[in-house]
């Protein structure tokens, strides 16, 4: 007899030793990555003065990228989204980031706004 | 990570419908709801730090500038103490899936031993932080000066050392022609031994207090004490100071360099100006040594909400750890619980990452 009240789904991810190995390899092939970035930043951030230079806007935009780059292998590799269905990584990632957009477009915005009508009022 | 199934589960208890939405179990779910919740609270933080930036008229702290130390090493290392604090915590971030994964291999020794590790890297960062917070708040040797014409400067440089207080006029406590000197008391009270770095604590409360005076023509300072006594300040020359403007006045520009003898004598009439809150030292909420106060308050509250996060995740890890080391958790026939705290522990790495960038580089 069939029992429709049963479902089979999987809580657990078992693998054998062959699989870990290559997940272990990817594991220390991010762990690179991730260290040989946060290098380059630091190593950037005390090189590169700050001010209204062309090398300092670069520089910023540098960061923001590799920024992203390291969230991207912690959230894909360490935290497995990568592995997991391909509806469950949108219904994260895509509200998530699209929100942040607007509110990223909003906030420094109306902030430089803010500080052009009410100048040494605000920050004071 | 979608697998076969080895178990039945009865529908009631978990989802009610026929399947489980994407494959993965309701824990899990509900932790990534939970993780990105948790993100929209540090994204509307860090937004509020951006508008703030954006708002002021005043220039804002540099990374590089302001957290230059070093434990035991004293200043001169941009960054350098952060990016072992990111390093710390990405390892433990390293060490915490390999943890998840010896768990999918249900190899309970590998679990616990990763999970260990994790645990000493969440300390070890907590510990960092600590450290961190009590070097900003403490400040630096030079303080932010107001300058004469309503400006506001910090000061980089090297400090002289303070050799000794003599005091010139006795108080409640000090008696006159004694000398107050970090080391060992004499007998007969001549000399007042203090403990190490005393001295230069009394000189820069005294300095906030504007208990300082400093005499143009002689170019000697003196000293009024807690108790009432005066004394003769003993001090090597402040040597290679910069004042760099970080508020405008009515002569300087915001980012204006003064540099050389005007420097150090502009530096020592601020200190001796026996005016209250000419020089500020340190942060905190109500004043802040390294730009707008706004700096400080985003500082405690970011730093300090993802400091949080890390602590508890250290003791969502210890709970977890006891329940592995138990054998509840192997019993179960699956490590889907260090897999569900390993997602939060790498949000609290992934948090960091951008606390880094916004805060430390740019």
């Amino acid at each position: 007899m069939i029992r429709d009240d049963i479902y089979e789904y999987s809580l657990d991810a078992h693998h054998d030793e062959e699989t870990g190995k290559k997940i272990r390899r990817k594991i220390w092939i991010v762990t690179l990555v991730l260290t040989v970035i946060t290098g380059a930043e630091v190593f950037m951030g005390a090189i590169i003065k700050q001010g209204d230079t062309w090398s300092w806007f670069f520089t910023k935009w540098a960061f923001v990228i590799m920024t992203i780059f390291k969230a991207f292998f912690i959230v894909m590799t360490f935290m497995h989204l990568g592995d997991e269905r391909k509806g469950l990584r949108y219904v994260i990632l895509v509200p998530y980031i699209l929100f942040i957009l607007y509110l990223m477009f909003i906030c420094l915005w109306e902030g430089k706004a803010v500080g052009a009508s009410w100048p040494a009022t605000y920050a004071g | 990570m979608a697998g076969h199934a080895t178990k039945q589960i009865d529908a009631k208890t978990l989802w009610g419908g026929k399947m489980s939405p994407f494959s993965t179990s309701y824990g899990k779910l509900m932790m990534w709801f939970f993780l990105v919740s948790d993100a929209l609270t540090f994204g509307g933080l860090l937004m509020a730090y951006g508008f703030t930036r954006h708002a002021t008229d005043q220039a804002w702290p540099i990374g590089e500038e302001t957290f230059n130390s070093l434990p035991f090493l004293g200043h001169g290392y941009p960054l350098i103490y952060v990016a072992l604090m990111t390093f710390i915590l990405i390892v433990s971030s390293v060490t915490m899936v390999l943890a998840v994964e010896a768990g999918h291999r249900m190899d309970r020794r590998g679990v616990t031993k990763w999970m260990i590790a994790t645990i000493i890297g969440g300390f070890f960062f907590v510990g960092s932080q600590a450290w961190e917070w009590y070097h900003f708040i403490h400040g630096s040797e030079f303080g932010k000066i107001e300058l004469a014409d309503g400006s506001q400067a910090i000061v980089k440089g090297h400090f002289g050392d303070i050799e000794n207080f003599e005091i010139t006029k006795a108080g409640h406590h000090y008696k006159e022609g004694g000398k107050l000197i970090e080391g060992k008391s004499d007998k007969d009270k001549k000399i007042y031994g203090l403990e190490e770095g005393e001295l230069m604590h009394m000189y820069q409360h005294a300095a906030a207090d504007g208990h300082i005076v400093y005499n143009k023509e002689t170019g000697a300072s003196t000293i009024t004490l807690h108790d009432g006594s005066e004394a003769k300040i003993s001090k090597e020359r402040n040597e290679h100071l910069e004042l760099i403007v970080k508020k405008k006045g009515k002569d300087f520009k915001v980012n204006q360099k003064i540099e050389g003898a005007k420097a150090e004598k502009m530096y020592e009439e601020v200190i001796g100006s026996g005016e209250k809150n000419r020089v500020i030292y340190g942060a905190n909420l109500q004043q802040n040594e390294y730009g707008p106060q706004q700096y400080a308050q985003f500082f405690f509250f970011i730093t300090g909400f993802h400091g949080f996060h890390v602590f508890s995740g250290v003791i969502i890890n210890i709970l977890i750890l006891m329940m592995v080391l138990k054998g509840t958790i192997h019993r179960r026939g699956h490590y889907e619980m260090v897999e569900k705290t390993g997602l939060y522990w790498h949000f609290v790495d992934l948090v960091w990452v951008f606390v880094f960038t916004f805060f430390y580089l740019i």
